[in-house]
């Protein structure tokens, strides 16, 4: 009797509510990640220019800066979506994993700069500085960089959300202190003092670990790390949220108090998520950066932030490959739209927000869902 | 996720090194026979007292009611033991030692204390089952928590609450889609699967039938003994059938204490509560 009962709950466990219906379309997702991105490579090593099936390396390029958007847009489903934090501040996350991978691509330029300084980035040699800034030691060192990719973000949001938490920050005072963060970051690194290039930037990168940025390999080798960056960390988060820690935040965004009162402390919980995924942000502003070639104090717009919103939300938030959708359709929209209608950008994504919040609340993956769901249902 | 499986088995301590896991026991001090000391408890809200100098002491294993009209701060009594209120004045200590006031939500739990609320509270976007795993009595702490899998005892004490409960057959659905009654019973089984020392349960048999209301009675009164279990009631023939001790509470403050039939014929009692409803 009593086996009986637990074989049929154990049998249950594994399959809880939507964990059939996410792992099928998380399988989809990654099967359909690795064929775009390999056919993508194949096109445009095997296929000289011309043919029909080329794939250009403007193509490969943008196709990297997508999944790069892809990968924060789950960074922000994972704290929004999974926990019910908005936060409107991931872009400052994103562009503080972008300065530290660029930082150490301006310590590869050498004396290749336009005042062919062995020591300086051109920037400093601009203002006058006679030595690299403290806190650029240790930069031309790939894995000392690839530390502070994780390291900043890492204990900035670390520090930031246990304050917020800690005193019980919620809601929309929460989603108002992560622009005001984002915002603060904007002002101060458009500053040329503070030593990252003022609102420049910094840009003219020449190579990565030896390898010249403007090769087509090069580019192609971006694109699939980006890629498997992203499945990578799917796989890792899917894992994460699909255990009881993941039933636990689910539990929080619903009803935090009573969560506290059954012994878990809540605070924590968020804190360690928050920070999570301020990482995962970070390492797509790393990736992201190397393949558009520049990054400058832009990146820390608050209305970026808002952007990365605006995708999970089309791509229906609570499921990470809903955002890893909703970032590659939005983008590839605005790609096409600013071509056309510049002005008209941010009109449209105002629209579409307001559209997706109205008529698609858990957006489309949502709607592919319910649909499959009502199938399902059926004898 | 199939690939993490052998290494969720190996880093969940508790079904590999049963030895490394510390067995995490809490000294309650009991040895004046007392759980709960509460004295001079004053909480004010802009300036009206819910509660007023309220002092209630609470034996280990006793079952006692508490009545008292709507607005007694009866409630309010329960958020201060729990932690969700902060008195202005008084103290709470659970045992001898261990000062309530001094606590968040999670340790107050932690410690043994779990609560039934007066408007049901489940996770209504978990299932059943899910709500009893999370108020499963354990170690609560987040690398355990991603790292978990449901061994076969906690599998055997849900499935006996369940039993208990009589949701056995709705486990897989979520909670949110429960009746009423059926949700008072879910919270129940939460308060039982997390094996509290002391339960606070505050009005539990709002919205079930009579049938419902006798079972919750038998079990509660099963519980006391092993369990300390305060009980806020409004139904007096609820109240008869189970307690022994009852205290009344009054404009915040504890207005008579005693067996029911004493109680009963308590002239204070009888002008300022029971008087009303005769
Ligand atoms: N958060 C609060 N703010 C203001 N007044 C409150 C609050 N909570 C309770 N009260 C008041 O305190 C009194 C006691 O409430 P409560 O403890 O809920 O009573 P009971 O549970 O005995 O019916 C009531 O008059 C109620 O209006
Ligand atoms: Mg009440």
């Amino acid at each position: 009797m009593a086996n009986a009962i637990n074989s049929s709950f154990l049998s249950m466990n594994n399959t809880t509510r939507e964990g059939m219906l996410s792992s099928r379309g998380g399988n989809v997702f990654l099967a359909l990640l690795v064929v775009v991105t390999l056919l993508a490579s194949v096109g445009n090593q095997l296929f000289p220019a011309g043919s029909a099936l080329h794939v250009d390396t403007y193509t490969i390029t943008l196709l990297g800066k997508y999944l790069s958007f892809a990968l924060l847009a789950m960074a922000v489903d994972i704290i929004w979506g999974y926990c019910g934090i908005l936060s409107l501040g991931h872009g400052a996350f994103f562009a503080l994993g972008g300065y530290a991978m660029g930082m150490y691509l301006m310590r590869q330029i050498g004396d290749r700069g336009v005042y062919g300084n062995p020591d300086l980035p051109d920037f400093m040699v601009f203002l006058n500085w006679s030595e690299l800034p403290w806190f650029w030691q240790g930069f031309d060192f790939f894995p000392f960089a690839m530390l502070m990719v994780l390291l900043i973000p890492g204990i900035l949001a670390f520090i930031f959300s246990w304050l917020a938490f800690r005193s019980r920050v919620t809601g929309v005072y929460f989603s108002i202190i992560t622009q005001a963060l984002t915002y603060a970051l904007m002002l101060a690194f458009f500053r040329n003092e503070m030593g990252f290039g003022g609102n420049n930037g910094l840009t003219d990168f020449k190579d990565i670990l030896g390898f010249d940025l403007q090769s087509d390999t090069t580019r192609i080798c971006l694109l699939l790390i980006t890629a498997a960056c992203l499945g990578v960390i799917y796989l890792l988060s899917q894992f994460i949220l699909s255990s009881k820690f993941g039933r636990v935040i689910e539990a929080i965004r619903d009803s935090e108090s009573r969560v506290r009162f059954v012994g878990f402390k809540t605070e924590n919980y968020k804190v360690w998520l928050f920070v999570y995924s301020a990482l995962i942000a970070a390492i797509a502003g790393a990736l992201y950066v190397p393949q558009v070639g520049i990054i400058n104090p832009g990146e820390f717009a608050p209305l970026n932030s808002i952007e990365v919103v605006v995708w999970v939300a089309v791509g229906g938030r609570g499921l990470l490959y809903g955002a890893v959708l909703g970032a590659l359709l939005v983008n590839f929209a605005k790609t096409h739209f600013t071509g056309i209608l510049p002005e008209a950008w941010l009109f449209a994504l105002g629209a579409l927000f307001v559209g997706v919040t109205i008529f698609l609340p858990r957006g489309i993956v949502g709607l592919l869902s319910s649909r499959n769901k009502s199938m399902e249902d059926k004898p | 996720m199939q690939p993490f499986s052998h290494l969720r088995n190996f880093i969940n301590k508790d079904r590999v090194f049963d030895f490394l896991v510390p067995e995490k026991s809490i000294n309650i001090d009991t040895s004046h026979n007392v759980l709960l000391y509460v004295e001079g408890l004053t909480v004010s809200f802009d300036g009206f007292k819910a509660l007023n100098d309220l002092n209630l002491y609470i034996n280990d294993g006793e079952l006692r009611c508490l009545i008292g009209a709507n607005g007694a701060g009866k409630t309010t009594l329960m958020d201060v033991i729990t932690g969700k209120t902060r008195p202005n004045s008084g103290t709470a200590y659970f045992g001898q030692t261990h000062n309530l006031l001094t606590k968040t939500e999670a340790e107050i739990a932690n410690l043994g204390i779990g609560r039934k609320f007066q408007k049901p509270t489940v996770f209504e976007n978990h299932t059943v089952f899910e709500n009893l795993e999370l108020a499963l009595r354990m170690n609560k702490a987040i690398l355990t928590s991603i790292f978990y899998r449901m061994n076969s005892e906690h599998l055997d004490r849900i499935a006996e609450i369940l039993d208990l409960v009589n949701l056995k057959q709705h486990a897989r659905q979520m909670a949110g889609a429960l009746s009423h009654g059926q949700k008072q019973w879910l919270e129940i089984a939460m308060l039982l699967v997390s094996e509290p020392r002391l339960l606070l349960v505050d009005e539990p048999v709002a919205g079930m039938t009579p049938q419902e209301t006798e079972h919750t009675a038998e079990l509660l009164t099963s519980l006391a003994g092993e369990h300390t279990v305060v009980v806020v009631e409004h139904d007096m023939a609820f109240v008869r059938s189970i307690a022994k001790k009852v205290t009344v509470l009054h404009q915040g403050s504890v207005l008579a204490e005693g067996n029911m039939d004493d109680i009963q014929n308590n002239p204070n009692v009888i002008e300022v509560y029971l008087g009303e409803s005769h």
